[in-house]
This record gives structure tokens, sequence and C-alpha cells, in this order.
């Protein structure tokens, strides 16, 4: 093996790794705020509504993401929905995260319990104020751990994005590959970085978690 | 103070084929303490819920002050506008509490009085002092939930609903979920509330509680209305069998 190659491609794999966080974190916060409105209709909508939105997680989540994602980019254009690498790659990992998210928040709310949302009724609280300082609150503490994962099985999903050239991580790597022929050294540089960030978010995730929680450990006698 | 009136007329309410209420009247004097008894499964409960629509009767009337809740008319539901404007008059009083465990003591009394009453935040947490205050919490009002006991946490509760000036007190229950020790410091707040004229609905297994502060007894058994009167008349010299065995299984649980 060997890592001397690094040194003339270095920076074009950071610069691929810039890109790759940036993505992943767009597309995280997009499909995961997508998603949390999907999970709010699903509760409150009207029966029809309700059908339509679950028909849409059912086939996001039936299909592939690399299928989507050729179907977005090169069949987008034919409705004329004509799209740069970059913004379609963010609306890819939009659609594609946000029924997961939905249903990561769905079974947060259903982990508040019920005579918490009664005691806000019986005052007289509207329920959209219920929604803002109950459900919410409590639902997004019971859905931190799950929100965390999937936004970590996110963080490789965005090498698909370099099938649509978008200049990620993964496309720099090929680039650097078919250039040099290290296809080993480049991978494994790839495989560190990933490692690195999931680590990153992973620790993030725990530390919000405590701070949280921190309130609500009910000591049961 | 001004104390509601409830009236209870020909309530019915149905889980799918299972009849949950039959036919229920029941008169709530303004100012007085009605205790709700009976067998778990009765119907009590239910409907306690009825009377300020967290259960949707089907059927049959439930009015306080004279204006029906629920329902505009007989089968037309009331906008949730006009229900929330009359539920800020009720207070409610769950078995499991229900503080939200996101706020502290004072924060769970204060929410009302500024999301539903539109009190500053000033305002909201002097009011929800003295209410803490009241129930004997003066000095647990920064506390969560998770640090309070059964007994403390179900008077926040206390707090949190009499904060609201309600005119009518409906209690879910009340000392169910604690342990014997803590029951008497939530019966002794409540007793404070009877005295000052509350209006107050209770669902109980307490019979000593019904028996000393309750100005009326209603029996219950599945989903009917068996008896209501006088305290002494129901539990003392009940006519119908159905009350009389009751209270035996009562005494002889209660006996040692």
């Amino acid at each position: 093996m060997d890592f001397g190659i690094l040194q003339q491609y270095g920076p074009m794999l950071l610069r691929g790794f810039g890109n790759t966080v940036l993505c992943w974190a767009l597309g995280t916060i997009f499909a995961m705020a997508l998603g949390l409105l999907i999970a709010l209709v699903q509760r409150y909508a009207a029966r029809w509504v309700r059908w339509i939105i679950q028909a849409y997680i059912e086939i996001i989540r039936g299909t592939p993401f690399l299928v989507q994602l050729f179907v977005l980019y090169y069949g987008g254009p034919l409705i004329g929905l004509r799209l740069d690498a970059v913004p379609a790659g963010l609306l890819g990992l939009t659609i594609y995260g946000s029924p997961y998210f939905a249903e990561i928040f769905r079974s947060g709310f259903r982990a508040v319990p019920v005579g918490q949302i009664e005691a806000a009724r019986a005052i007289g609280m509207a329920e959209l104020t219920i929604v803002r300082r109950i459900l919410l609150p409590l639902g997004l503490v019971s859905a931190l751990p799950a929100l965390v994962n999937f936004s970590i099985i996110l963080t490789k999903e965005t090498v698909i994005l370099s099938i649509i050239t978008v200049p990620e991580l993964m496309y720099q790597v090929q680039r650097m590959s078919t250039e040099t022929f290290r296809y080993l050294e480049a991978n494994l540089v790839l495989a560190l970085f990933f490692w690195a960030l999931v680590e990153t978010i992973s620790r993030l995730g725990r530390r919000l978690e405590r701070r949280i929680t921190r309130h609500l450990l009910t000591e049961r006698t | 103070m001004q104390a509601s009136q409830v009236e209870i007329r020909k309530v019915n309410k149905f889980y799918g084929p299972f009849q949950a209420l039959k036919n229920v009247d029941l008169t709530i004097p303004p100012g007085k303490v009605t205790c709700l008894i009976g067998p778990s499964g009765s119907g009590k409960s239910t409907l306690l819920r009825c009377i300020n629509f967290l259960e949707e009767y089907d059927a049959g009337e439930v009015r306080i002050d004279g204006q029906l809740i629920g329902y505009d008319a007989p089968g037309r539901k009331m906008s949730g506008r006009k229900l929330r404007e009359m539920r800020r008059s009720i207070g409610m009083v769950f078995q499991q509490f229900n503080l939200w465990p996101h706020m502290t003591a004072l924060e769970n009394v204060a929410e009302g009085l500024i999301r539903v009453r539109g009190l500053s935040k000033r305002d909201a947490q002097a009011r929800a002092e003295d209410a803490l205050r009241k129930v004997g919490l003066g000095d647990k009002m920064a506390n969560h939930p998770s640090r309070l006991s059964g007994g403390q946490q179900q008077r926040v509760a206390i707090a949190r609903a009499i904060a609201m000036e309600p005119r009518l007190m409906l209690f879910d229950e009340p000392t169910s979920a604690l342990d014997p020790e803590l029951v008497g410091e939530v019966l002794t707040v409540m007793k404070t509330l009877a005295a000052e004229g509350m209006t107050m609905v209770v669902v109980t297994h307490e019979m000593g509680f019904a028996a000393h502060v309750a100005d009326q007894v209603a029996f219950m058994d599945a989903g009917e209305l068996i008896a209501a009167g006088d305290p002494a008349s129901i539990l003392h010299q009940p006519q119908d069998a159905r009350i009389q065995s009751f209270l035996r299984t009562y005494h002889e649980r209660n006996s040692f």
C-alpha cells in the first residue's frame, strides 16, 4: 500500500468530505422537517389525507434510494424538474429520509402518555398549543435515540449521490481510484472519514440525550 | 368564588356494542361535594369524564349552569373553541396525576395561566406560587415531578387545576395510585377545597372520605346510577342489594 499519493489527492478528498458533511447535514435537516410535518399531519388530518400520505410512505420505503435518485435526476426533466446535481441530491435525500423520520416521530408521539395530553385539554388548552408545549417536547425526547440512529444511517447513504455526480467524498475517491489505480488506499481513507463522522454524531447524540432527559428520569418505588 | 351546578340527564355512552352508561340522571348541586362510588367498570369514571367532555357521550344532556357541554344541539358537536371556553372553568384531577414531566411544579401550574388565560409570565408565576403554597408545596416549586412523591405530585395537579379558578372540580380516583401513607395529605387538601364551597365531583374508593366529606353519594353499577342521596342513607342504610353487597366486600377487604 502506498499512502504517499494522498499528498497529491488530500485536498481533493477533504473537499469531497466537506461536501459529504454538508449534503448529509442539509439532507438530514430537510428530511427530518418533512418527516415531522408528515407525522403531525398523520396525527390530525382527515382520513383521505392520511391515506395519501401513507401511500407516499409505503412507496418511498419500498424502493431503493439509488432508483429514486435516478428517477428524480433523469426523469425529473421530463416533467420540467431540471435540477443540478447537488440540489437533486439534497431533494433526493429529503424524500428518501422523510418517511423513516415520520415513523420515528409517530412512535415518539405515541410514547407520550394520553393522560398528559388530556390534562392539557382539560384546562382548555388549544390543540396547536398542546402540540407545541406538550406533544413535541415529550415526543422528541422519546424519539431522540432513533432520530440519531437514522441520521447515522443517512451519512452512509450520501455515497449514492456520487452516481449523479455530486462531488462528495465517494465521487472524489472514485476519481482518484481511476486516475491512480489505488482503489484500496482511496476506499480506506473514505472509510476512515465516515467512521470519524459517525463517531462524532453518535457522541453528540448521547450528550444531547443526557441533557434533555435529565429531569425525566422518574424514580419508581 | 362562584360555584357551578351540573345537571346530567338521560346520558348514554357506547363503546361499540358495549353500553358504558345507561340513561344516567344526576344533579350535582352547587358548592357541594358529590362522591361517585361503585365497583370498577361501573361507569363512574366515564360519567365523570363526560362532565368536561373528555369522554363524548352519545345521547342525553350534560349541562353546566344550564349550558349544554359538547354539543350545540343534540347530535351537533360544539366547536373546539367553545368547548375549550367551557373547560376553562372546570378543573380536573387524574388518578395518574398527569403532570408534565418536562416542567417544574411551578411551570406545571403556570402553564395554563400563560397559554390559556393569557396572563403575563410574572402574574402567572405569582398566582402559581399562591396555588402551590395553598396545597402546602411552597418549598417544592422548583422541583420536577420526578423529584416529588406521589402525594406531592397529586397536590401539584390540584394546584394546577385551582390556579385556573374553576367553578367546578372533577376528581378521578385522586388517591388510588398513591401509597396508603400519602393518601391523607391529598384528602386534606380536598377537604379544604370543599370547605371553601367548591362544587366537587369525586370518583373514589375512599369510603371514609365519602362518608365524612360528601354532601351527596351516588352509587353506580354496570353503567346505571342505582341510587343517589346523602351519605348516611347510601352508606349506612342502603336499600339496594347491589349497594349492600358492594359495601360488604369493601368492609371485608378493609378489615384485618
